[in-house]
């Protein structure tokens, strides 16, 4: 029905060929690694080559006790990280909503800037202030509150608030977001109503909220399953999901093993993923 | 013919999603004021893109001076648009808006400077050359983009909707602006509104479009006056419509049995025959409401309520089967019978539209 | 007594904000503070001195990885920013079928774990034989940087006025010049801020390049990881203070241009 020469065909496809370097890159760069990182895992002996036969052997070797407790240990850690974030983030995203516009403006650049910064560098420097003869040591001896220095570096809390610190920024802007666009005429309904400051929070304000603190759970929780050279920085020698990758590519040198390990990251990730967009979640624009 | 500068042939278009056109034809004259007038998603507006080329239709010719523009893009037709939301670009001050069309002829820069400065005198917004458009009202920009469109001496300007944003006061005062600055120009003007009232006072000719389709195509007064569908009959004007039987039929008087009583015909206007199912509609302003029966005309009525609309005095009646109807009367608020008074309607039967026939129940 | 309370909360929210601004800014200011330092060990202050930049800009290999970082953030996120701003305006335009399945692809390596691409890339890469290096190094930067760009630029075409393009075909523009005259300039900011993110994320990358570069090719982050895992040296400060500077540049700018974008935008309603 519709004619060969209609402007809207040219239209889209002048379109078609403007999209076709990104098209190229999102098939090669993207969905090719991945596919063979797939097969890889469903192989034995090495890469996925043509001939290889498919088997579910890297699959079973996954389930030795001492690789589940390691997944078990990156979900425990995500899962503080991102309660953590919540407990934190939410009363800042909260408190920075209700502050007047211009301040408003000022707090969205202070949380942003680190947003976009090295979390590598930012590591660094809680590594300076965490050190034996560290300025918090420091400060905590001047005050008098301990006789000798604790070693922050290497303990369980050190990793955790490592993760958390480079993480909270992914909780903060979704939680702001969900809160600033709430109509806060509703909690003047619920206090004129008679209800406790405490009471309208609940009922009011938390479910309205909730779109914002999924996203910034999700937000938070799936890259910190994966988030591997933290645990290195600070030391301490906790194993998660991403050190036990790294190992099998560079010094075990399974490939399969490896490919295995990180479907089953990808899996959760997008499972995560999933669930969060069935339970009515937004695009998770972050900007 | 050779007047004849636009011609629609035969346009069908069919989008996914129901918005649709029905072999629309159409012959637009040189210097003629065409409005389409139409409910939103009666295919105006897709009409009017067809012209200008920003939509291909599936079949049927665009044919401007006798040479078919179907395939030709948008770029390369001597016809320019205003668009409903201006669409000023809003990186360029007002000169360069005004000027780009110019400049994309490879114009003159001379040239291109004085054209401009004459458009901006004729839209009276010389003063305002460097703003940039977020610094203009909506009057404003609607008159650069009229401007705008204009520069390159289009043969044909096609207005979608371009009032639709403005207030009432403004609406007013620009209708009489755009109706004098195209009697100036001499330049052919096809617009959409679905104003009925703009569309009464400013074209030459109105298309009345219903679901892809033109449902009358005439002169403001044939469409008032001579309504040739319902449709037509509600969407302009406030009248009355009374649906009956011709009962009988003698040379130009025919007599229709409603539900509410005999009323006469005028059955030269639409070729009545007895037997045959038609319907009136009167104007609410020729409509007439009195205390004492009026010969021909057996329409008894209940008032309800008298209400004073200016000059004249609006009476609310129901008819014995429940439905509503409207009456004007010359008299004075006092002097107007009083609600629960039993009335009797009566018009000018030549001045009642008959529909009848074929486009009867459309 | 409702005063009372509001005054509470009117005193709780700025130290709350305050508090959690400091520790957020602390390690920072550390890193810039002790890149001055005089003393070898990092933890504690022994007086002020450059020192650690004039060795560092002395070190032939740091001023190479400083180089390097530099080529691949200009190279790969001027890449990305044409490439994922065709993309943007393309994908708007066209009709076909492919397109939603298009942008999730590109937009997929910020979803995905960087470990698991990285992998991904180094087995592919070996497994076809391509070299790894900076070779490697520019085309999955430009991968990753792409959806910054992208997202950026299909944002702000999204709040744009299909009129407006549609108007300069009216008056007589070829689709080129449309381009040129009108959707360039106003989608302008857009992808600038995208393509200073996208330098921000490239000059920050440890584990995407930490697989795929060569013995011979290092980058600053690569430098600053395996230095931050021996321990850390006062050198490394100065690096990390560098790389902050440059990226604190490029986010500043980026912000700056999304705002003139957001301004823009506004304009145009």
């Amino acid at each position: 029905m519709v004619r060969k020469d209609s402007i809207r065909r040219q239209e889209s496809r002048r379109g078609a060929l403007m999209a076709a370097p990104m098209a190229c890159f999102a098939v090669l760069l993207v969905a090719l690694p991945l596919i063979y990182v797939l097969c890889t895992s469903l192989v034995s002996g090495g890469k996925f080559t043509f001939s290889s036969a498919f088997t579910l052997d890297a699959y079973r070797a996954l389930l030795r006790e001492d690789y589940l407790r390691v997944f078990a240990n990156s979900l425990q850690l995500a899962f503080f990280t991102t309660v953590i974030s919540l407990v934190v983030g939410y009363p800042f995203g909260y408190c920075m909503a209700r502050a007047g516009r211009r301040w408003k403006a000022l707090l969205m650049m202070l949380v942003i800037i680190p947003f976009w910064t090295s979390a590598l560098v930012r590591i660094f420097g809680w590594k300076i202030l965490l050190q034996a003869n560290g300025p918090i040591n420091g400060v905590l001896r001047a005050l008098g509150l301990i006789d000798q220095n604790i070693r922050f570096l290497g303990s369980y809390g050190s990793v955790l608030l490592a993760m958390v610190y480079c993480l909270i920024s992914f909780m903060i802007l979704p939680c702001y977001n969900a809160v600033d666009k709430m109509d806060f005429t509703l909690v003047e309904a619920a206090r004129d109503l008679g209800s406790k400051p405490w009471r309208a929070f609940l009922t009011v304000t938390l479910p309205l909220t909730m779109p914002g603190i999924l996203a910034g759970c999700v937000l938070v929780f799936v890259p910190s399953v994966g988030l591997f050279y933290l645990s290195d920085i600070m030391g301490g020698g906790l194993v998660l999901v991403g050190n036990l990758i790294r190992d099998q590519l560079l010094k075990v040198r399974d490939w399969n093993v490896g490919s295995a390990m990180s479907m089953v990251l990808i899996v959760l990730s997008a499972g995560i993923y999933l669930l969060y967009r069935k339970a009515g979640g937004d695009n998770l624009g972050v900007f | 013919m050779r007047d004849i500068l636009l011609s629609l042939q035969h346009i069908t278009k069919n989008f996914g999603e129901g918005d649709i056109l029905h072999d629309i034809s159409l012959d637009v004259r040189r210097g003629e004021f065409v409005t389409l007038l139409g409910a939103s998603g009666c295919g105006k507006t897709t009409t009017l893109r067809i012209i200008s080329g920003l939509e291909t239709p599936d079949e049927g010719q665009v044919i401007l001076n006798g040479q078919d523009m179907t395939a030709l893009p948008p770029e390369k037709r001597p016809v320019n648009t205003v668009f409903q939301s201006y669409a000023l670009f809003p990186h360029m001050n007002v000169e360069k808006n005004v000027a780009y069309g110019l400049r994309v002829r490879g114009m003159e820069k001379k040239a291109i400077a004085q054209r401009v400065s004459e458009m901006l005198d004729l839209v009276q917004m010389s003063a305002y050359a460097k703003r940039m458009p977020a610094q203009l009202s909506g009057g404003q920009r609607q008159r650069i983009a009229i401007a705008r469109a204009l520069a390159p001496q289009p043969q044909l300007l096609l207005l979608d909707e371009p009032l639709g944003a403005l207030d009432l006061q403004l609406r007013r005062q620009m209708q009489l602006e755009l109706k004098r600055l195209q009697k100036k120009l001499g330049i052919t003007f096809i617009y959409i509104t679905h104003d009925q009232e703009e569309a009464v006072n400013m074209s030459d000719r109105i298309a009345v479009m219903r679901d892809g389709r033109f449902e009358q195509l005439g002169t403001p007064e044939e469409i008032y006056d001579a309504p040739m569908t319902r449709y037509v009959a509600q969407f302009i004007g406030r009248s009355t419509i009374l649906t009956g039987r011709v009962e009988s039929c003698s040379g130009d008087h025919a007599v229709v049995k409603t539900e509410n009583g005999r009323v006469p015909a005028d059955a030269s206007r639409a070729n009545l025959k007895e037997g045959e199912m038609c319907d009136l509609c009167v104007r609410t302003e020729r409509m007439r409401a009195d205390t004492a029966p009026v010969p021909g005309f057996d329409l008894p009525a209940t008032l309800q309520e008298v209400r004073y609309a200016g000059g004249s005095v609006l009476m609310y009646v129901r008819l014995s089967d429940g439905s509503e109807a409207v009456a004007t009367s010359e008299a004075r608020m006092a002097d107007a019978p009083q609600p629960g008074a039993r009335v009797f309607l009566h018009w000018n039967p030549a001045q009642a539209a008959v529909i009848g026939g074929a486009s009867h129940g459309a | 007594m409702a005063a009372g309370k509001r005054k509470k909360r009117k005193v709780f929210s700025p130290i709350y904000l305050t508090l959690v601004l400091i520790v957020l800014y602390l390690p920072i200011l550390m890193v810039v503070l002790y890149s001055f330092n005089a003393g070898r060990t990092i933890g504690s202050w022994q007086g002020f001195t450059t020192d650690w930049y004039a060795r560092l800009f002395a070190n032939a290999l740091m001023a190479d990885a400083l180089k390097n970082s530099l080529l691949l953030a200009v190279i790969s996120s001027a890449l990305a920013g044409g490439i994922g701003t065709l993309g943007a305006i393309g994908l708007s335009k066209t009709h076909m079928k492919l397109g939603g399945a298009v942008e999730t692809l590109a937009t997929l390596p910020m979803m995905i774990p960087e470990l698991v691409l990285g992998m991904a890339y180094l087995a592919v890469f070996t497994g076809i034989g391509i070299q790894l290096g900076m070779g490697a190094l520019v085309l999955t930067h430009t991968t990753f940087c792409i959806p910054y760009v992208f997202i950026n630029v299909k944002s702000r075409l999204v709040g744009m006025d299909p009129a407006v393009e549609e108007a300069a075909r009216d008056l007589g523009a070829s689709p080129m010049r449309v381009m040129r005259d009108i959707t360039l300039p106003l989608i302008a900011p857009a992808v600038v801020s995208g393509m200073m993110l996208s330098a921000a994320m490239s000059l920050d990358d440890v584990v995407i390049s930490f697989f795929v570069t060569s013995a011979e090719t290092t980058t600053l982050p690569l430098k600053v990881y395996t230095g931050l895992r021996s321990g850390g040296t006062p050198e490394i400060n100065a690096l990390s203070t560098l790389m902050l500077g440059a990226i604190f540049l490029c986010v500043a700018l980026s912000q700056l241009f999304a705002a003139r974008s957001q301004k823009k935008m506004n304009s145009a309603r």
